[in-house]
């Protein structure tokens, strides 16, 4: 038998929304930090220890990367984390407009960026078949294009939700600074990855 | 007690009687009593364990109980979870020390068998095939080095350090009734040390899924007094003697001129393919194609008119070879002692 | 007297919407369409967890099959039943169907089904990624049954050792096929591990605290973090063997400074915890099962709990134990004995614990309990057997023979098979309304317990006289053949009452006795409802006071009302205390997870055949994304006014 109900709150006047770790996506967001994080750790584990086997790193005959397009890239990542403050700011005081500009302002950076990431790729001077050091190289830098290109098709669809009437929504505004918070990660994950595509090869031959 | 006595015999009965000729239980080397030992203080100890918990969980089926409310504490339960909680505590405290004595046995066991190898062994090399293992034993003068293949014979009471390479995938050497397993992996060299006490025959086996035919990919060994095992060693350094009868030459024809000759060598013929066991002292084994089939005539003739039958999928294809050629092929090859 | 309705009030449950007029609303709200659209794009966590759990017994049913054929081969020496290259199928296949494609996602199941009912919500959370996960699985399902049975299915074991498994020595699809399967199978493990962790933290009852929370809810919290720390290493391997396999690379190919050992590390410090990733929900099995069944709470709540903690954390400790006999440092192993002895602490003390229960309570040997039993017998058994195995000297005689095989056996069926059919039996009633039949199902228990009991304790002695694992024969005159013809017949055995199982389930869905709200007289919040329970699982939302809210509040259950009806609606609480904090609106019915799963199928299958498929296959399942994200009420539904 179902016991009888006996009422004992009322729980009509919570609020829908809110920021941060109250917020239900905000977990989800985290979870797929621990995710990628994971993978990320696992790929530098596989780059150590194949770094120590015994090669040259990078090989005999093989230059360590061009140096241009992957400082460019970190230069201009790090400077976007300020329009992406001001956008997680903007979101959570529910500022509209600005929101609206510092979207497009990093939908444009990004592609700037993506630009830069497409001359690292061919700055590597080496190719993913030649050695175990050109395959770790290309999935390092690989695994992070596609963490940096997923979340700039994120920002291009929340700009273009915040353009329409949905984004007078609360809950919109919560998605805007996620996804700002999870464009934090998709730097700090960038700069180890720096470190280890230009400049352990330099430091290790 | 009675039920002590029974599991002490009853252990000897396992340890000593279930033992074959690719047994773990076979004491038949330094590494092997080791292995014994350590086995029988992890049983003693783990069966103890199991015994009380079982005796728990007997008691917890068939206590009897008086009458108290569902779900409900009670002045009884209250000092039933204090004794409980000190059970779990004590429980835990046994587990930790229990394992504690295991883990310290198993380090002990560890050096013991680190040191059960002996100064100046014998240095044998082995690589390992898809599915066949190379033998090769070392010498410092180089004109005494040979190589066998699918076959060990070693002296009694001499340790033995043997260099593991593989030629293609990950295989695993394994003796057990001399010693452990230890794996031969592409691009690394590992070791592995035997040190035979006991005379006998017995038989390896490949541990470590290397493909189609992983489950045939085993390993004669011979344990003999030294004296036996210089001879086997002097005649191993012997060329093939040159065939007498027209039967037996025609079959060196063959071999030396024909596919045999590509993958094979037979010292002292044409023959010399490296991608092959060596045949030189074929007919001296116990079997062929690495356990596939017992050394006869009978079976050299299966073997050689089609590998494909007893072991599809290894690297030695089937040649149509007319009834002539057999005979004569398997008439050279069984001079190959 | 009736007090003046408000309009508001029409929107709300509560004292003046209550009983059958709440009923007929909250149903309309939370119904999907009928038919096969409504399948298709249901959010339902029930209609999903149930789809799961019988995908995942069909995959068992196969993986055993497998199996049995694979014991028809081995019953005498020297078999011709079978060709070499068969049997290497049959044993990929049974290990990688039982640990990919039924032991996880079954576990996962249950969850999906078992958890929002057991913490007092309406929906798990992220119920679109629910429903995509549960198509992702049964792609990857679907892809690795197909090559099978089209006789291009992978042959290289459940763990694919490389250089085996590499271009050079498996050629062709197989192998694609398999690491493709693991691909599908963790992306939809990860998605579920999300929601667990998401449901668990932020969807529990008011004043169901943590320390109030359901030893399985517990379970599969550590259970859903050991999957996100875990899987995305196999998936980095699987992904590194695709591209050394598909494109060039050289990450496992020593003669390009590679090295084959790199695959082992990466895919044993996932293999390692999948296998707590499997016991742990069945230790939340029993403790459930066997609080109810000896009616009295669980003896030990915290230090189960902090067990369960403990041995999550130390099962990412201790995989190097896989890989003794490959040569690594020997001071480096000694850590890892010292790591898979220490396991075995949380271990026991569960298991006193669940002993200790039963000890103190009035326990009735009903099915579900007789699982329980079984389980201690076998589990602790195979743990054993696993002490003897973390000892270096020990397990170089003992790897990779049948040692091994029974080992683990021992702990997977024992450890997780057991409690799940226990589990099974438990909450049968609760998702179809009726009992299974208790005769039909202690035979069934006895007939199991007494058939694995035959078939795998044999296996010990054969590993010990020296059988390796993995053979598709064995010579005649070794010692192995009485063992193995015994397996073979107790394989059987098992069959016979996995399928005596199935039939009772079948039965008694259509000519059970009818069960109501709670038949086991059980304490957990998932019995305070209807069997099976409505589609929106409770009229008002539960409070809960203790760890057993049931046995607590057995004439009235505190409910907190004013949730919205028109709309779905769930209450987020606070991480800790399960304090009310927020309305969170529960996605309506939705094609577009289902779509996009049909994308990935394609981009993952056809990138096993050309890299271009990445580029082609990528927007369309970009597009399908962005159609699920993009909001979707036609109308705004303006936020309520706080009055």
């Amino acid at each position: 038998m179902i016991p009888q109900p006996r009422f004992a709150g009322d729980l009509s006047t919570l609020k829908t929304h809110a920021f941060g770790h109250r917020s239900m996506t905000w977990w989800g967001v985290i979870a797929f930090f621990l995710i990628e994080g994971t993978a990320f750790a696992m790929a530098f584990a596989a780059y150590f220890f194949l770094m120590n086997l015994e090669q040259g790193w990078p090989p005999p005959d093989f230059r360590p990367p061009g140096l241009v397009a992957g400082t460019l890239f970190t230069l201009l990542i790090l400077l976007s984390e300020i329009p992406n403050t001001m956008l997680k700011h903007a979101a959570e005081k529910g500022q509209l407009r600005k929101v609206r500009r510092l979207l497009l302002l990093m939908v444009g950076l990004a592609v700037a960026m993506l630009v830069l990431r497409a001359f690292e790729f061919a700055s590597l001077n080496v190719w993913w078949s030649d050695n175990a050091y050109g395959s770790i190289v290309w999935a390092l830098l690989l695994l992070h294009a596609a963490h940096f290109a997923t979340d700039w098709v994120d920002t291009v669809v929340l700009a273009g939700v915040m353009h329409t009437r949905h984004g007078q929504e609360g809950r919109k505004f919560v998605d805007v600074a996620e996804n700002a918070m999870y464009w934090r990660f998709v730097w700090l994950t960038w700069l180890p990855i720096y470190v280890m595509i230009y400049w352990i090869p330099r430091w290790a031959s | 007690m009675i039920a002590r006595r029974a599991f002490a015999l009853s252990l000897a009965f396992l340890l000593g009687g279930c033992s074959g000729i690719q047994s773990a239980l076979g004491r038949d080397g330094r590494h092997g009593e080791i292995f014994g030992g350590l086995f029988a203080i992890f049983l003693a100890v783990t069966l103890f364990v199991y015994l009380i918990v079982i005796a728990f969980l007997l008691a917890g089926i068939f206590r009897r109980r008086g009458k108290r409310q569902d779900g409900l504490p009670d002045e009884e339960g209250e000092s039933r979870e204090a004794s409980l909680r000190k059970g779990l505590i004590g429980w835990a405290a046994f587990i930790a020390l229990g394992l504690s004595v295991l883990t310290v046995a198993s380090f002990v066991a560890d050096r013991l068998m680190a040191q059960a190898s002996g100064p100046d062994p014998l240095r044998i090399q082995i690589v390992a095939h898809q599915w066949w293992w190379e033998v090769r034993y070392e010498d410092a003068d180089p004109s005494r080095t040979f190589r066998t293949a699918n076959e060990l014979h070693l002296p009694v009471g001499v340790p033995v350090q043997i260099t593991l390479m593989s030629n293609d995938v990950i295989h695993s050497f394994w003796v057990p009734n001399l010693a452990g397993k230890q794996d031969l992996i592409p691009g690394r060299t590992t070791q592995i040390a035997l040190h035979p006490t006991r005379e006998g025959v017995y038989r390896g086996q490949c541990a470590e899924y290397c493909g189609l035919q992983h489950a045939r990919m085993a390993l004669d060994v011979t344990v003999e007094p030294v004296a036996a095992f210089r001879t086997w060693r002097t005649q191993q350094l012997l060329p093939a003697p040159l065939p007498r009868t027209p039967l037996q030459q025609a079959g060196l024809r063959y071999v030396e001129t024909r596919e045999c000759g590509a993958c094979h060598s037979i010292v002292g013929t044409r023959a010399s393919g490296q991608v092959a066991p060596d045949l030189t002292h074929l007919a001296s084994r116990r079997t062929i194609g690495a356990g596939t089939y017992p050394m006869s005539r009978g079976h050299l003739y299966a073997w050689v008119a089609d590998p494909q039958s007893a072991k599809p999928g290894n690297r030695m294809p089937h040649i149509p070879l007319e009834p002539d050629q057999l005979h004569a092929i398997v008439a050279y090859l069984e001079t190959l002692r | 007297m009736t007090a003046k309705i408000s309009p508001r009030d029409h929107d709300r449950d509560g004292e003046k919407l209550q009983g059958e007029a709440l009923h007929f609303r909250l149903e309309k709200t939370w119904s999907r369409e009928p038919g096969l659209w409504g399948w298709l794009s249901t959010t339902d966590h029930k209609e999903i967890g149930r789809r799961y759990i019988v995908t995942a017994m069909i995959f068992l049913a196969l993986g055993g099959l497998v199996s049995l054929l694979m014991r028809l081969q081995l019953a005498s020496p020297e078999s011709g039943l079978i060709s070499a290259q068969r049997y290497n199928e049959l044993f990929t296949m049974h290990g990688t169907t039982m640990m990919f494609l039924f032991a996880v996602p079954v576990m996962e199941a249950i969850a999906i089904y078992i958890l929002p009912l057991m913490l007092g919500t309406r929906n798990i959370a992220f119920p679109r990624l629910n429903a995509f996960s549960y198509w992702a699985y049964l792609s990857g399902g679907i892809l690795l049954w197909a090559a099978f049975l089209l006789n291009i299915g992978p042959d290289a074991g459940w763990f694919s050792y490389v250089p085996l498994a590499g271009p050079e020595f498996s050629p062709g699809k197989r192998t694609d096929i398999w690491a493709q399967m693991v691909t599908f199978t963790e992306i939809a493990a990860l998605a579920v591990s999300v929601e667990i962790v998401a449901t668990i933290l932020k969807l529990r009852a008011p004043g169901m605290t943590l320390a109030r929370m359901p030893i399985f809810a517990w379970a599969m919290l550590v259970v859903s973090l050991m999957t996100i720390f875990s899987m995305p290493s196999v998936t980095l391997a699987s992904g590194f063997l695709l591209s050394d396999r598909l494109v060039g690379t050289h990450f496992y190919n020593q003669y390009e400074y590679g090295d084959a050992l790199l695959w082992q590390h990466l895919f044993w410090f996932f293999g390692h915890p999948e296998v707590y990733i499997i016991f742990l929900p069945a230790a939340g099995f029993v403790s459930e099962i066997v609080q109810t069944f000896s009616r009295r709470p669980t003896f030990g709540y915290t230090a189960i709990v902090l067990a369960i903690v403990a041995i999550g954390l130390l099962a990412f400790g201790l995989w190097v134990h896989h890989m003794f006999a490959t040569g690594l440092p020997r001071v480096g192993y000694s850590f890892y004995t010292a790591a898979s002895m220490t396991v075995a602490i949380p271990s026991g003390i569960q298991i006193f614990c669940w002993i200790a229960t039963m000890w103190d309570g009035r326990p009735r040997f009903q099915v579900p309990l007789l699982y329980v039993v079984g389980f201690v017998i076998t589990f602790v058994l195979g743990g054993l057997t696993g002490v003897m195995l973390a000892s270096v000297p020990l397990d170089l005689q003992l790897h990779d023979t049948y040692f091994v095989v029974a080992h683990f056996h021992y702990v997977l069926v024992g450890g997780s098979v057991f409690p799940l059919l226990g589990a099974v039996t438990y909450w049968f009633p609760k998702f179809t309304g009726r009992m299974m039949s208790e005769r039909l199902g202690q035979a069934t228990f006895w007939l199991l317990f007494g058939g694995f009991q035959l078939a795998f304790a044999p296996m010990h002695l054969s590993g010990l006289m020296g059988m390796p694992r993995r053979v598709y024969t064995y010579p005649e005159g070794m010692g192995w053949d009485l063992t193995n013809l015994l397996s073979t017949i107790g394989a059987f055995i098992v069959a016979l009452a996995v399928l005596m199982f199935v039939v009772n389930a079948l039965l008694s869905m259509k000519r059970g006795q009818a069960a109501g709200a709670n038949p086991w007289d059980a304490p957990g919040l998932e019995w305070a409802t209807g069997s099976p329970p409505p589609v929106y699982n409770f009229p008002h939302i539960p409070v809960v006071t203790s760890r057993t809210p049931l046995w607590d509040n057995r004439a009235k259950l505190p409910v907190m009302t004013g949730l919205r009806v028109d709309e779905r609606e769930q209450l987020l609480t606070t991480v800790i205390d399960a304090r009310p904090d927020l309305r969170e609106p529960s996605p309506i019915p939705t094609i577009w997870p289902f779509v996009a799963s049909l994308a990935l199928a394609a981009l993952f299958v056809s990138s096993m055949f050309t890299p271009w498929a990445v580029v082609i296959g990528t927007p369309p399942l970009a597009a399908a994304l962005v159609a699920w994200f993009w909001p979707k009420s036609p109308d705004v539904t303006p936020e309520p006014v706080i009055e």
